[in-house]
């Protein structure tokens, strides 16, 4: 235990010092806006990935649907903000409330399906947020919410982050973890051992959507505005890809996948069509080559050279 | 008009979309039954058709039947090639790993093709007058009539294919029992290579038939008539031909009035709610038998 937490102090000493370095390069203005704006992207990703990570990779159960519970997050932390002027804190955790409400909602029918079958429930469960949303004219439709204040900045994106990443690792470190792992390994064993499937099923779903939410809040108060097309199934394949790249199963691999793919993007945003072809062949490629994604289901700290780091033990 | 001819209306007009989805449907629910494989990338494959169709008839001149047949073809060759390159290489990988791939597969078609011909819609040149026939309460147009006897038709083909042919009886065989079949000397993988063209033929039928009918297309056409179209599949109870078409032709329905009757923005949100509630009450579908799961 006490070894755990030793690694745990490093890895926060680590994240502190790459959280001082970016942002001395943010403040010197060394960053041109672009990639100070993508910076904050990738905070946001990896939020999603890590969190869609617990669902797909940890407990086996095949979203497709993350975006739609972004898009709660998103439009919950703006109508907050804008209509009740509320602070961004407060819109973070009743984005938080909200998405994680709805995810248990429609988790509790749909987790009793599995495979094929849940990934295409999530996806038209996404969907059809998505659709609701768009409908609703309290928060401008289809023309998308304006007006929301600039209120993420790299500080709050990257702190946001990391309490995301530790608090998913040490959820999948506990007895819940080691629940969701049994589930994903085989349901029926696990059920026979007595872990009660529907509830961490269910749980790791809820807290999955909950954390998408999160990421949404900041996403609104990025980009000054929300918009329903921001969040259709294929930004959830995105985040299924990166989580899939990095490896299910692994933090260090979605945070990596997050962040290499929204690397990529940006470097190639001024040819879109390039973009996702290249994405497409590097994702058959993967399959074909390292189906089980770049970190498969190692975690950096688990690495030797990370134990020798750690000094003797 | 009163609301009972709104009602018929609507219904032709849903019949029209169904048989649409229902060729697409049919290529879902064939390479289901047979590989256990979502292939999202058949939204797309029917997208490609619509695009050869498209140029078949505005470079060459030619006209529909023709245009069509080419279309279905090339498509075919087309699916068999995915296929070929892209999902037998993992067929012995876990479920997932095939599934991801046909999401790659997806998008690669999209955007190589949006790479090609610009992601602008194309017009489709208008084939047929746009006749309309009185037959009792309903009117009904030439494009209806054609998209109606060219699934009939097509789907008396496959019919006959699947019921009456010795590759027919290999595909059930093959689908029933991959292993079992390759004892009994089938060549399934020639089999599944087979099951994808025929698949994306009439995918590509569904594609041409799109064009005639809205005279748009564009790279991105192929997302969500290809979800529904799954949809549609799992309505009618996956792997089971008649059910495909049946679950096309009752979604085409259902979107028709939804979106006559409610709003058309909410269409999208129909097919998807049917989707949860089949799944959730009948996952076998409207005409499969249950199945108990075997520890």
């Amino acid at each position: 235990m006490s070894s755990l937490r030793k690694t745990d102090l490093k890895a926060i000493v680590i994240s502190l010092i790459v959280f001082a370095v970016l942002q001395g390069l943010i403040s010197s203005e060394a960053l041109d806006p672009f990639w100070q704006l993508n910076i904050i992207v990738i905070c946001i990703n990896i939020i999603m990935s890590v969190s869609l990570n617990l669902i797909n990779g940890y407990t086996g159960q095949f979203s497709l649907g993350h975006a739609g519970f972004m898009a709660i997050g998103a439009y919950t932390g703006a109508v907050l903000s804008v209509n009740f002027h509320m602070p961004f804190i407060v819109g973070l955790i009743t984005a938080f409330v909200t998405a994680a409400i709805i995810g248990c909602l429609i988790g509790l029918p749909t987790m009793r399906l599995s495979g094929d079958y849940l990934a295409i429930a999530t996806l038209g469960l996404g969907e059809i947020i998505r659709i609701v949303i768009m409908n609703v004219n309290y928060v401008g439709g289809a023309a998308g919410f304006m007006g929301i204040p600039k209120s993420t900045n790299f500080a709050w994106a990257f702190f946001v982050m990391l309490f995301v990443v530790f608090f998913i690792k040490n959820y999948v470190n506990s007895s819940f973890g080691r629940a969701c792992v049994a589930i994903r390994e085989n349901e029926i064993a696990a059920e026979a051992m007595g872990v009660n499937t529907t509830k961490y099923k269910v749980l790791a779903f809820t807290v999955g959507a909950g954390f998408a939410g999160v990421a949404g809040c900041l996403f609104a108060h990025t980009f000054y505005i929300v918009h329903p097309s921001s969040f259709t199934f294929l930004s959830s394949f995105n985040y299924l890809i990166m989580v899939v790249m990095g490896g299910m199963g692994s933090i260090t691999g979605s945070i990596a996948g997050a962040f290499i793919l929204t690397t990529i993007s940006a470097l190639l945003s001024d040819w879109p069509e390039l973009r996702m072809s290249i994405y497409a062949v590097v994702l058959i490629a993967l399959m074909f080559y390292r189906p089980q994604g770049l970190f498969g289901n190692i975690e950096i700290t688990s690495l030797p050279i990370f134990k020798r780091f750690k000094g003797g033990k | 008009m009163g609301i009972m001819d709104q009602f018929l209306q609507q219904l032709i007009n849903g019949i029209s979309l169904g048989s649409i989805y229902a060729l697409i449907a049919l290529g879902y629910t064939m390479v289901y039954g047979i590989i256990k494989l979502i292939n999202f990338a058949h939204g797309d494959i029917y997208m490609v058709g619509a695009y050869i169709g498209f140029f078949c008839i505005t470079i060459m001149n030619w006209p529909v039947l023709p245009a069509l047949l080419v279309s279905m073809l090339l498509t075919g060759i087309l699916g068999m090639l995915i296929e070929r390159f892209a999902y037998r290489p993992l067929r012995s990988a876990p479920r997932i790993s095939v599934l991801i791939t046909a999401i790659g597969v997806s998008f690669f078609l999209e955007y190589t093709m949006m790479y090609f011909v610009t992601p602008q819609p194309r017009t489709f040149p208008s084939l047929l007058d746009d006749a309309a026939y009185h037959i009792g309460p309903f009117i009904i147009n030439n494009q209806q009539i054609m998209i109606f006897a060219i699934t009939i038709i097509l789907m008396a083909i496959l019919t006959y294919i699947v019921q009456y042919t010795k590759v027919g009886k290999a595909m059930r065989a093959v689908s029933f029992d991959t292993e079992t079949a390759q004892l009994m000397g089938i060549n399934s993988n020639r089999i599944i290579s087979v099951t994808f063209g025929i698949g994306s033929a009439l995918a590509a039928a569904a594609g041409v038939l799109v064009g005639i009918y809205y005279n748009s297309i564009d790279p991105l056409m192929g997302i969500m008539p290809g979800l529904k179209a799954f949809v549609a599949a799992v309505l009618g109870g996956i792997g089971i031909l008649p059910g495909a078409a049946a679950g096309g032709i009752i979604l085409g329905i259902i979107e028709a009035l939804v979106s006559g009757f409610i709003s058309s923005t909410f269409r999208d949100a129909a097919a998807f709610a049917i989707l949860i509630l089949v799944l959730l009450f009948k996952p076998s579908g409207l005409l499969g038998k249950n199945t108990n799961e075997k520890v």
